[in-house]
């Protein structure tokens, strides 16, 4: 594991947000607030065919009706979000770009400091990146050599306008405009994010990417982001989130939809490091997020991770429906939450489809006096024959000011149903602690490397070279937590 | 100058005073040998050398080379050379043996101003240590004492000191749960270990050990008390005498 000296003298490097760097680039915004003219604003902007912007007005005329419907039965407090308050859209000033080279050099610099590998050169990690600054997608690479095996992968917005069918098709086929309150906000006004498509029968040999991050000030961020994995095919996709630092909140309500046809496999994993806000909770990020998979084919397969360290609020499910026969669905997920940081996350495992399989792994971890709760869903419907279900909630406390809980609840409708449930709460040891000081590693040393493998059935299943970076990630968001 | 030196050291948890008054000096070279009933305080005295919370220091001091051992947290004093072998070694679920000892290794290094060891090098330095201990290849890719046998514990302790090469290495009762060829692969690995500039001090309750580890001073640690001191035919006294004697004394 490499989170030892590195990660020490990175923490010591950067006692702040390593990512609270703001770029200065003049950017193009839609004025204040939310409005039918802003949403006919955002859809122009992007040149939107007309069934684009009636999709849109269709959503934000629903959310009207839902203003009283955000939801409030997670266990996170926070003020009443004003939405009248931000801005919806912003986008770097800067016209269509032939190639890389016309990318303006700061945000090249930007995406350097993320380490995001985006000039061609550094591309031979096999990592194809489609980064969204603010709310459009400024470079995507690799195209060329994905679009020649098939593989669509490209902004949303452009895949509007070039594979409208396919768009059309799948588009809220999974999170419909009215699953809920964020989700129908996010159909109204999402102003970018990732399409892809691959083919029947392709593994898709590289980890796509998209480096999310949100940079204007005062801006939502919604992207919305469509997989659909062809029948036989496969694709591991990779999320990375940051955000400059800021005292005032951000809101962040994506939606992202997978669809696996039959034998189709994704991967779809997240390492979410958004702002978390300060240690007396001043600042940060609101994550709202929708994340939801269709296993509509047999033997489908989508299997989410997520490493959670970031975000003053997170409130995010990502889940599967298991339509498909034989389909399965797996859900690994790691959430630290230190200071003031409060974390409502799980999953929902909907078995439809007979002989399907779920299992959830789940990491809790929680420091200062941040609040940690697991939500889970695992419903059996009546047709699931033989639908089996594991899951594993494992919440780690450090220090004793701290909240873990865990919900998980239960449907089953069928009698051959068979779910099993395990969890376990406890607190890093002296004894560890001690045991690992004693050997010369610093408190910080020992606690990175305790929740580490307290971790680690979670971040084995990353892509490689996510994994160290992840790792790192552990140690870094607990700082200070001990002692 | 002595390599560690305990003088008149006094702790007590809560009200119990459980050392009262122990000085001992180790030179380099040497090997001290502890030997005394259960509960006189031996895993204590241990533990307060490398620095565990929990115990009152209400009287002396520990210096190790001359510096007070006291005025360092307990990952400093490892890195200052104090290297104890549990008696109870802890569970580390989910961290592979072979990271958990880089990690170690890698902090020793820092300190030393050295940089980190590169990973092919790594993986030699640790094959050959265990192969000399006697231990499995695939032991290291193993989660750090996750069940582990309780020989294996002491092996993988072992392994951890001959790695880390201490200036003090404190022996906390290795050899209980070893096998006899255990104890010699042990012993053997111990005895690689001294130098000149290295000192041990072993903790036992077996005079067996002591005839793989020939040491050169016995102590009866009985009651918080250092109540006798010899050379190692003491062990042997105390193997067919127990500790009746002393106890009797100290009391
Ligand atoms: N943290 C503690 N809290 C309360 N009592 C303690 C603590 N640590 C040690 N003691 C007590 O101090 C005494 C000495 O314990 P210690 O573990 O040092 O004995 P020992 O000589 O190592 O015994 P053994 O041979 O059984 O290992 C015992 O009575 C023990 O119960
Ligand atoms: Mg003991």
């Amino acid at each position: 594991m490499a989170v030892t000296r590195e990660t020490a003298a990175t923490v010591k490097e950067i006692e702040q947000y390593k990512y609270g760097f703001v770029t200065d680039i003049e950017s193009d915004k839609a004025p204040k607030g939310l409005s039918e003219d802003i949403i006919r604003f955002i859809s122009a902007k992007k040149n939107e065919p007309d069934w684009m912007l009636e999709g849109r007005l269709k959503a934000y005329r629903h959310w009207l009706t839902q203003a009283d419907e955000e939801p409030a039965w997670a266990k996170l407090h926070y003020p009443k979000i004003d939405y009248q308050d931000a801005y919806y859209y912003a986008a770097p000033k800067q016209a269509k770009l032939a190639s890389l080279d016309e990318v303006d050099p700061k945000l090249l610099e930007t995406y350097k400091k993320l380490g995001i590998p985006l000039l061609e050169q550094q591309m031979l990690a096999g990592v194809a990146v489609d980064a969204v600054f603010d709310s459009v997608s400024v470079a995507t690479t690799y195209k060329k050599k994905l679009e020649e095996m098939g593989v669509i992968f490209m902004p949303i917005s452009e895949a509007v306008h070039k594979h409208p069918e396919l768009v059309k098709k799948y588009l809220g086929s999974v999170v419909p405009y009215t699953d809920n309150f964020f989700a129908t906000l996010n159909a109204a006004v999402f102003t970018d994010g990732s399409f892809v498509y691959i083919p029947k029968g392709l593994r898709c040999p590289m980890e796509l990417s998209t480096y999310f991050r949100i940079n204007e000030k005062n801006t939502g961020q919604f992207e919305r982001t469509l997989i659909i994995a062809d029948e036989g095919s496969y694709v591991s996709y990779l999320e990375g989130c940051t955000a400059p630092q800021r005292d005032e909140n951000q809101l962040h309500a994506a939606v992202v939809e997978l669809v696996a046809l039959d034998d189709a496999e994704i991967k779809y994993s997240t390492v979410q490091n958004w702002y978390p806000g300060d240690a007396q909770g001043k600042g940060g990020i609101y994550n709202f997020v929708t994340k939801r998979a269709a296993c509509r084919g047999r033997n489908s397969k989508v299997m989410w991770t997520q490493v959670e360290t970031g975000s003053a609020i997170t409130w995010k499910y990502p889940s599967c429906i298991l339509q498909g026969d034989n389909s399965t669905g797996e859900f690994y997920s790691v959430a630290i939450t230190n200071n003031r940081q409060q974390a409502d996350t799980g999953t929902k495992m909907i078995h439809l489809g007979r002989n399907t399989k779920s299992k959830i792994i789940s990491k809790g971890i929680s420091a200062g006096h941040a609040d940690n709760t697991y939500r889970g869903l695992v419903r059996i419907g009546a047709k699931a024959d033989n639908a089996r279900n594991y899951t594993q909630c494992d919440s780690l406390l450090i220090g004793s000011t701290c909240g873990a809980h865990t919900v998980p609840y239960i449907e089953t409708k069928n009698p051959t149903a068979h779910t099993e449930h395990e969890a376990t709460t406890s607190k890093i040891s002296e004894d560890q602690l001690f045991y690992c000081m004693q050997r010369g590693m610093t408190q910080e040393e020992a606690v990175s490397l305790i929740v580490n493998g307290f971790c680690k059935e979670v971040l084995q299943t990353l892509p490689m070279e996510f994994a160290v970076e992840a790792q790192k990630l552990v140690g870094i968001s607990l700082e200070g937590s001990v002692g | 100058m002595a390599l560690l030196e305990i003088k008149n050291l006094h702790v007590s948890v809560g009200n119990r005073e459980i050392l009262k008054g122990i000085s001992l000096t180790l030179d380099g070279g040497e090997v001290h040998a502890i030997m005394g009933p259960n509960g006189t305080g031996k895993s204590t005295l241990s533990n307060v050398i490398a620095g565990r919370d929990g115990y009152d220091v209400t009287q002396g001091e520990v210096l190790l080379d001359g510096r007070d051992v006291f005025a360092m947290e307990a990952d400093e004093r490892a890195r200052a050379g104090i290297f104890l072998a549990f008696q109870y070694p802890v569970e580390i679920p989910g961290v592979s043996t072979s990271s958990f000892l880089k990690t170690a290794l890698n902090a020793k290094r820092r300190a030393e101003g050295k940089p980190e060891i590169d990973a092919m090098e790594f993986l030699k330095l640790v094959k050959s240590r265990t192969k000399a201990l006697g231990m499995a290849d695939d032991m290291i890719k193993r989660a750090l004492n996750v069940g582990f046998s309780g020989g294996e514990k002491k092996r993988a302790e072992v392994l951890q000191m001959s790695l880390l090469e201490p200036r003090v290495a404190i022996l906390d009762e290795t050899d209980s749960g070893l096998d006899i060829d255990a104890l010699k692969v042990v012993s053997d690995g111990v005895n690689a270990l001294r130098r000149a500039d290295r000192a041990f001090l072993v903790i036992t309750h077996y005079q067996r050990l002591l005839d793989y580890i020939v040491p050169d001073h016995v102590h009866v640690l009985v009651n918080g008390r250092i109540a006798a001191s010899g050379g190692k035919e003491l062990a042997l006294e105390l193997e067919a005498e127990g500790y009746a004697k002393y106890q009797g004394a100290a009391a």
